[in-house]
């Protein structure tokens, strides 16, 4: 039964990724599409409020700089917002947001849910209103998940145009992100959960009388406004502390299966926008293949690992595979699915505690996150993650064959290779430092509360690998709600959007530049499986390479120990 | 490039749009909502003779013999819907051990089980939200004779509710076979009512 879901899931994944990559090639190159009638009075109204001329296109700097103004100007409203919000009319009664609002969380969770991370170091119903939940956070899910689109557009053209100095017009592609993909994928999606039980309120928190007696208060809220999105812009907050567990979030299998597909189905259908836009499909194809081939295996290790009993268990007589921190609902198979399908797609919205999983189920979540991502990955981010380990593979491939490497038809040149380099180094710099930081520290170990020893430094090196991957779940054991956890966890995801952002568009504007060199004999092929083969095997060294010790720390030496 | 023309839509951008996203698009969510499915989107709240008494969808603790009793939980001090949560205790603690080693013999003993048979997993760990409103129907089966007995009823009509009240994975193939405990309670309520203690 669990592999039916598995296999029909993948199926779909694979399936809509085609049709769904079309139509986003189509936006993107702003040919017609079934919705322009309803959208394009409202897209010129806002092209006219923000000052934006259409077919005035950007440098890569500018790109760049437009996108840091968007998101500093995102982050700092939210800011403002969460500092403010107890003055907010609505509900939750003040005596149930028992979270102080402090500095530094507010800050945490500004940069947070605008770099898409979502990390949370609050639980949402004792912690936020109503109104910061649908203004602050709802829309921050939408416009941090479209500015990732976007910088996986404009990524796509350094590739697809042939000599350019620009990459495109960073508002444009973020109104139409906005217009043309997310808000009426949403809007459907999210009538779906609410027909399915996700509740869409603002009751205060309800008290019911109990079958046997006494009271039970339920939270209650807008959580449906939020739910969908959350997914589709690979972001994953949850409205509650519990996130995908809870049942007001994801009442039922559907709703998750729904949710999964929200998560997976774009960023691996932007290997074929990719395809399409460069006039190369089979070489979107073919990173497709990677992505679906390192999903299957981490599913299946992950799937392997939970579904026994778990082996310290094993003289208490207990029946079942790992339900620690899972729901009947979901049994083992929904859980692993979620589990591995959030780690995968920058998303925090987990329907299971990591936490308790088994050493080896966390190792795969933990390697998925470590990898920056690269198995489908974050809306428009994903892309880039695999291309930049792509443009490695490229660059060894040539040093093999010794030729100039180039990638459709791009020479990837000493200064290109500077970047590529340093966006592979950025990612294992600052998880590995942040966590000996921590690790070494009074203030950093004081989070420690649940588990101690190799869990304890795994619930540490996840932490950061989630905030650098701007993925955002957690091992909630860990307590994040520190002066140090809200500072370093921010810098990371500061480090894991704006620096790789900067890297991966400063290197597509000097690939716009070059003109398209023609394919010869000498050409290492960047359309088959061999290529495949080369970009997966460069995938798991550059994992192996950066990150095995820290590893070999954490569940590698918890699986040992008995 | 002119920087303060873009910082000045980056401003109005940032206005404009969460205007877009952040109220426009919850209302007219919030408005479809009520029109499509009002009761789910008030909570799914269960009434019994005008009192509400529950949610459908959120779990709450049974104590007493003659109900089904849910799995245990960690939000709050159990079944706190406004602190959702598990214990995130990692599966060599020896507290997670522990407490699943008493969580076991106490559901044995409750249930009149033989100290070696085999306890559905469900049943002594903690779900990740604290509000699983969910059994195992192995889980439900282990507890037909214990109720049986308190309410006077037969084995097998408790057996047929349980039966009639487990969901099969939705469309055939999407999560685990389930119970919901409240619904299932209030079934029994119907069969053989309770004196309120």
């Amino acid at each position: 039964m669990r592999s039916l879901e598995y296999i029909v899931f993948l199926s779909l994944v694979v399936g809509l990724a085609w049709p769904a990559g079309l139509y986003l090639a189509r936006v993107f190159e702003g040919k017609p599409t079934f919705l322009d009638p309803a959208l394009q009075p409202i897209e010129s109204l806002l092209y006219r409020l923000l000052g934006v001329r259409k077919s005035r296109e950007m440098t890569a700097g500018v790109y760049t700089v437009c996108f840091l103004l968007f998101s500093g100007v995102s982050t700092g409203g939210l800011f403002l917002l969460l500092l403010v919000q107890h003055w907010l009319p609505g509900g939750p009664a003040d005596h149930y947001l028992t979270t102080p609002m402090t500095t530094d969380l507010a800050a945490n969770t500004a940069i947070s849910f605008s770099t898409t991370t979502t990390w949370q170091a609050y639980a949402g119903e004792t912690t936020l209103r109503y109104l910061t939940q649908v203004l602050g956070l709802v829309s921050q899910n939408f416009l941090a998940g479209a500015a990732g689109l976007a910088l996986g557009i404009a990524f796509i053209r350094g590739f697809a145009r042939e000599p350019s100095a620009t990459l495109g017009n960073f508002w444009v592609d973020l109104v139409r992100a906005l217009l043309w993909v997310l808000l009426p994928v949403a809007l459907v999606g999210s009538l779906v959960l609410i027909w399915q039980g996700v509740p869409l309120n603002l009751a205060p928190y309800t008290e019911v009388h109990k079958l046997e007696g006494g009271v039970q208060t339920i939270a209650q809220g807008p959580v449906a406004a939020l739910e969908f999105i959350k997914n589709l812009g690979t972001n994953g907050g949850g409205f509650f502390n519990a996130n995908g567990a809870h049942p007001f979030e994801n009442p039922t299998p559907l709703v998750n299966f729904l949710a999964m597909l929200a998560i997976a189905v774009l960023p691996a259908s932007l290997t074929i926008t990719f395809g399409r836009m460069t006039g190369r499909p089979r070489a979107g194809l073919v990173l497709l293949a990677v992505m679906v081939v390192l999903f299957v295996g981490g599913l299946a290790l992950c799937d392997f690992a939970e579904s026994a009993t778990p082996p310290r268990l094993a003289d208490l007589h207990v029946s079942g595979g790992n339900m620690e921190g899972k729901e009947v609902r979901f049994g083992i198979g929904s859980s692993v699915l979620a589990a591995v399908v959030t780690s995968n797609g920058a998303t925090g919205s987990y329907n299971s505690m990591d936490d308790s999983y088994q050493p080896v189920g966390v190792l795969v979540l933990l390697v998925n996150l470590l990898l920056g991502e690269v198995i489908f990955g974050g809306l428009g981010t994903g892309l880039y993650s695999i291309i930049m380990i792509a443009l490695v593979a490229v660059f060894l491939g040539g040093l093999m064959i010794g030729r100039t490497p180039e990638y459709l038809g791009k020479k990837i040149t000493a200064s290109e290779t500077r970047l590529i380099v340093l966006y592979a180094l950025l990612t294992p710099a600052v998880v590995l430092v942040l966590t000996a930081l921590a690790i070494g520290t009074n203030a950093g170990r004081a989070g420690l509360v649940t588990n101690g020893g190799t869990r304890g430094f795994t619930e540490v090196l996840f932490a950061y690998a989630s905030s650098m991957a701007n993925n955002g779940q957690n091992m909630a054991g860990l307590n994040a709600n520190s002066v140090f956890y809200n500072l370093t966890t921010a810098i990371a995801m500061l480090a894991g959007r704006f620096g790789l952002a900067a890297i991966v568009l400063a290197l597509a504007g000097r690939l716009g530049a070059q003109r398209r060199w023609p394919t010869t004999l000498g050409t290492l092929p960047s359309d088959s499986a061999m290529f495949g083969v080369l970009v997966f095997g460069t995938i798991l060294v550059i994992g192996a390479l950066s990150f095995l010790p820290a590893l070999a720390l954490g569940p590698m030496a918890e699986a040992l120990q008995h | 490039m002119k920087l303060r023309k873009n910082i000045w839509t980056a401003v109005v951008g940032v206005i404009s749009l969460t205007v877009l996203t952040g109220c426009i698009f919850p209302l007219v969510l919030f408005v479809l909502g009520r029109l499509l499915s009002p009761g789910q989107a008030a909570g799914s709240l269960v009434t019994r003779n005008g009192v509400v008494i529950g949610s459908r969808l959120i779990g709450q603790d049974f104590t007493r013999p003659e109900y089904f009793h849910s799995r245990p939980s960690a939000a709050g001090s159990g079944y706190d819907g406004t602190a959702s949560g598990g214990t995130n205790l990692g599966p060599s603690n020896p507290k997670l051990i522990g407490d699943i080693r008493k969580l076991a013999e106490d559901y044995r003993k409750s249930n009149g089980l033989p100290a070696d048979a085999a306890v559905p997993i469900d049943a002594v760990t903690r779900s990740g939200s604290g509000l699983d409103p969910h059994i195992s129907p192995r889980n439900a089966e282990l507890q037909i004779a214990r109720i049986a007995r308190a309410r006077g009823l037969d084995k097998d009509a408790v057996q047929r509710l349980v039966t009639n009240h487990t969901q099969e994975p939705q469309l055939g193939f999407m999560g685990s076979p389930h119970v919901s405990v409240l619904d299932l309670n209030l079934a029994l309520d119907r069969a053989a009512p309770l004196i309120p203690r």
